[in-house]
């Protein structure tokens, strides 16, 4: 087995251990997202123009608490150290964390796309793409994660850094108001953070059967930013420290 | 920090590190492992850079802390290290009962006692089959069965090829080593047998050639 599987499989094991956290990973968003549709009850219009949205924004948020969580606790316990010491390279320890919160963010994805399509009756013309793109998000949330661990020397202040990667991005994203009714330098905010593209394929995905051309755009800046993410975060990672 | 050190160990040996808290030994030790800033400089060990990719294969680090994942059993915790340094499951095994945790295997990590814990540590670098194996106090809050054991596990382990060098506070510990290396205040000041550290400080026992060194009376 390689280092990279290896890595992905040990934090799977530790996961595995936390059934809470598990249970918190699984059905948390799916919670929500029937909270939202019943808070909307009266109004079945609302729930179904910002449902998909909702089904991207809730994984991108648990996956990016989880992995910053976990990174930064492998950094203050001394085992990220020890792994310096080891023949792991730091591309193989940030592949094998982003390999393991995917199969994590895969699950958590299928749970809630099926709730949501099945259940709460969200009117979308392909559930794969749905399934899709909250994938993708839930590797974006993991992949800045993965980053934003490193700014925080604590598990506390990674847990602050939440809100400051996340509601900036929720409420420039084009699901409050309309990107192109936003002050310039707002609009010009919201075209540089990944999450505005991950609702407008989400937008997309009401009308649209398979992946239309902006999606395959939107798909593409995504899965490029995870993997600038992916790359700052293993430059972050110092092999030496004071 | 730790200016113009040149320090040769034999090959086979167990070599103590020894002095008073502060002085600079897990500074030394974190310099040969290839994880400390160093302000200006180089570390080589063993020929190569310090932390090179070579040198990451040979040298296995065991810090002060136990720093192994409390949220996963004894053997996950070494089969994750096994994968790293590719060591196979009969490897795995040996360490288990090198350490004396092969009953332990399938229990959480966290459960244990801090001294398990920490040879849990020990076992995941035996794993990595290491030349040079840098021991961060070790023996710490163990019982003197456990500290006994280890050192006739570290004598083992020399006794098959491996160097060692292990810090410890503990001036007792120094006679088990084949030499000592004294440090203050980041220098070393002797490096000798426990023998010739007697001779040299004319003191009755090793605790009390410690407190002369450490007190800065004989140099």
């Amino acid at each position: 087995m390689n280092r990279t599987t290896a890595t992905a499989r040990r934090v799977l094991e530790q996961l595995s251990h936390d059934r809470r956290s598990v249970a918190i990973i699984v059905v948390l968003p799916s919670i929500l997202l029937v909270l939202f549709r019943y808070v909307f009850d009266g109004n079945q219009i609302v729930f179904d123009r910002v449902g998909p949205q909702m089904l991207g924004i809730f994984p991108f948020v648990v996956m990016f608490l989880v992995t910053s969580v976990t990174m930064v606790r492998e950094r203050t316990s001394g085992t990220l150290e020890r792994l310096m010491t080891t023949p792991l390279r730091r591309g193989e320890l940030i592949g094998g964390y982003a390999i393991a919160f995917a199969l994590a963010a895969l699950v958590q994805s299928l749970v809630s796309s099926a709730v949501a399509i099945w259940w709460l009756d969200l009117g979308v013309e392909s559930a794969w793409v749905v399934v899709l793109f909250a994938v993708v998000d839930a590797l974006l949330g993991t992949a800045l994660g993965l980053f934003f661990s490193a700014f925080a020397r604590t598990e506390f202040q990674a847990v602050q850094f939440m809100p400051a990667v996340v509601i900036p991005q929720l409420l420039l994203c084009g699901l409050l108001a309309p990107r192109d009714k936003m002050a310039d330098v707002l609009e010009w905010l919201s075209t540089v953070m990944p999450l505005t593209w991950a609702t407008d394929a989400f937008t997309e995905s009401l009308t649209t059967s398979g992946l239309n051309g902006a999606m395959w755009r939107d798909l593409a800046i995504l899965v490029g930013c995870v993997v600038v993410a992916v790359a700052g975060a293993s430059l972050t990672l110092r092999r030496r420290t004071p | 920090m730790l200016p113009g050190l040149d320090l040769q160990v034999a090959t086979g040996t167990v070599t103590g590190l020894l002095g008073p808290s502060g002085c600079g030994k897990t500074t030394l030790i974190r310099c040969l492992a290839g994880v400390q800033i160093v302000e200006s400089g180089e570390v080589s060990v063993l020929g190569a850079p310090a932390g090179t990719t070579v040198n990451r294969a040979r040298v296995a680090y065991v810090t002060q802390a136990s720093s192994v994942y409390p949220d996963l059993t004894v053997r996950q915790n070494l089969s994750y290290f096994a994968a790293l340094h590719g060591a196979d499951a009969a490897a795995l095994e040996k360490s288990l009962a090198d350490v004396g945790l092969a009953d332990r295997a399938d229990q959480l990590t966290a459960d244990l006692s801090g001294g398990q814990r920490s040879r849990v540590s020990l076992a995941a670098a035996l794993l990595a089959d290491p030349d040079l194996l840098l021991l961060d106090e070790p023996t710490v809050g163990l019982d003197p069965v456990l500290r006994r054991d280890l050192w006739n596990l570290f004598g083992e382990l020399a006794a098959q090829g491996r160097t060692l060098l292990v810090s410890s506070h503990v001036m007792d510990e120094a006679g088990r080593c084949d030499q000592v290396l004294l440090m203050r205040e980041g220098q070393i000041l002797a490096q000798t047998s426990p023998e010739d550290l007697l001779a040299r400080t004319g003191a009755d026992d090793l605790e009390d050639a410690f407190l002369r060194i450490a007190e800065g009376e004989a140099a």
